[in-house]
């Protein structure tokens, strides 16, 4: 029973870790539809946010270390959102419409943004250490542990969730970026300035990557390629969820998550992998829309 | 009011408009008429800056708004009623309303008078534009365009494909913006009858020019019926 319990948990947990990597592509290849190979370095971006804040509190009074934790989610957020709006203003506003183009463009992205990194901290990964009220576990019963660094992510992904729901179906940003992105023409036309919500949209999107690195350094030590073990799954997430619906990509989440737990634990590692993308291609050859597809009789164009 | 001189739009390679002139009063309804493909539509494009004009001028309110970004020309008061509708399909009624304010800046709130003008509205706020029939999406494109509380309406075939009695009901809202409202209105039309009773002004495109304009109370129906026909 508690060997059942203990992976269902970690289905959720990778699953959770895959949402929080996948909710910034949500935003970036789901809503703009731009293929984003960078979305890893962003990730990666925050990580090291986390590492430089975690640093920092070194310095200061071990009483307060524990606290750089909780700083560190806002700033990674809103320096991997800045990184985004640059690329956006650089690169990638040139490269709408452009898929291939921008799939390239990206990758040359990620590789640089993976070299800096490299000649910043160094090749070797480095350890962030984590708050002390992190450590341990929730014991339910002997041997049936469930980290509270888990449970934490869990939380974590919930509320990204939430805040980027309501900031995307509550708000009036959420509403012009929503307008933009299904007749750019006619928001232009009725007053929105569109290269302005091109922008923040995608330093949105970006910012949330931030969020996941951050959570990520919870789980192991970083390093300049964090991201790229990511980044396929993200898109995964996002397709098979639905490109541009958000309860597609918690959906799309928790699928290939809990799959590949369940499927690892039923058979082995490998195997299990390629059941998961077994089960992938034959739910995207049935509905190859994904998931949660939006219909519409004013979307057949 | 809009003062359009010497106008010439293109897409790519081939020009679409060439020299034309068009001139809109304030308080005028003023209609544009001609058959398919003369370039009618690009002309209302341009002057929303959504097609290329590389020459001529367009003033509005004597100032010239040529090289302007299209959402600058939002907000300084001209609406836009595509020929499409282009209802964003997958807001609510509402959130489509909605974005009419965002030519005044995003702020204030909706004029409760858009729903007595257009009643069936105010029963639908929260379905999705995309599931409304074509007349409910004509009348939500005119009120959201009325959103804005706009000195310059533009709207494109406003009857095209529609039901004759919400084609009914859009003349009425027209001659009531006229009255009620002093609104100037620019209208381009296949439907002649439509056109004559609701406008001052008219002006025939062919071609990419203007063949023939003047009062709608001189117009001699059958002349510009001739032109119209194919």
């Amino acid at each position: 029973m508690g060997t059942y319990l203990l992976q269902i948990f970690n289905g959720i947990s990778v699953s959770s870790i895959l949402i929080l990597a996948a909710l910034g592509l949500a935003i970036t290849f789901g809503l703009m539809k731009i293929i984003n190979m960078a979305h890893g370095e962003f990730i990666m971006i925050g990580a090291y946010v986390t590492y430089l804040m975690q640093n920092q509190f070194l310095h200061l009074p071990k009483s307060l270390f524990g606290l750089y934790f909780l700083l560190a989610i806002p700033a990674s957020f809103i320096v991997s959102g800045l990184v985004g709006f640059v690329l956006e203003r650089t690169v990638i506003r040139h490269l709408y419409n452009r898929p291939l183009d921008s799939l390239l463009a990206t990758w040359g992205v990620s590789l640089v943004l993976q070299q800096l990194a490299r000649n910043i901290f160094g090749a070797p990964n480095v350890d962030v250490k984590s708050p002390g009220w992190l450590d341990g576990g929730l014991v339910l019963s002997q041997g049936l542990q469930l980290p509270y660094k888990r449970l934490f992510i869990i939380a974590l992904v919930i509320v990204c969730l939430l805040s980027m729901f309501l900031l995307l179906y509550k708000s009036k940003t959420g509403r012009r970026i929503r307008a933009v992105m299904q007749n750019r023409e006619m928001a232009e036309s009725m007053g929105i300035n569109t290269r302005r919500v091109d922008a923040y949209t995608f330093a949105i999107g970006s910012g949330f990557a931030g969020i996941a690195g951050c959570a990520l350094t919870l789980l192991g030590s970083i390093g300049s390629t964090l991201g790229t073990n990511y980044i396929v799954d993200t898109f995964m997430v996002v397709v098979l969820g639905g490109v541009g619906t958000l309860v597609g990509t918690a959906a799309g989440g928790l699928l290939i998550g809990t799959a590949n737990t369940t499927l690892e634990f039923l058979t082995n590692a490998s195997l299990g992998k390629v059941l998961v993308f077994i089960l992938i291609i034959t739910l995207l050859q049935w509905r190859p829309n994904g998931l949660f597809n939006i219909s519409s009789r004013s979307l057949d164009d | 009011m809009l003062d359009v001189t010497k106008l010439e739009a293109n897409y790519e390679e081939s020009i679409i408009l060439n020299n034309v002139n068009l001139q809109v009063s304030k308080g005028q309804v003023v209609c544009l008429l001609g058959r398919n493909g003369v370039g009618k539509t690009t002309f209302l494009k341009s002057i929303m800056g959504l097609v290329r004009t590389p020459k001529g001028s367009i003033k509005f309110n004597g100032r010239e708004i040529i090289a302007e970004p299209t959402y600058f020309r939002a907000r300084q008061g001209i609406s836009y009623v595509p020929q499409g509708r282009d209802i964003f399909p997958q807001l609510s009624v509402q959130e489509n309303l909605l974005l009419g304010l965002e030519a005044l800046g995003g702020k204030g709130s909706i004029d409760e008078t858009v729903y007595d003008l257009f009643p069936v509205l105010k029963t639908m706020l929260q379905r999705k534009g995309g599931d409304l029939s074509g007349g409910q999406q004509q009348q939500l494109a005119i009120a959201r365009a009325l959103v804005a509380k706009p000195k310059l309406l533009i709207l494109d075939e406003p009857t095209e494909g529609i039901q004759p009695s919400v084609i009914q009901e859009i003349g009425r809202v027209i001659k009531q913006l006229r009255q009620a409202e002093g609104l100037t209105i620019l209208i381009v039309e296949q439907y002649l009858d439509f056109a004559v009773e609701v406008s001052d002004y008219y002006y025939v495109m062919e071609k990419g020019r203007i063949e023939a304009k003047g009062f709608t109370r001189e117009i001699n129906k059958e002349e510009i019926q001739k032109l119209l026909a194919i």
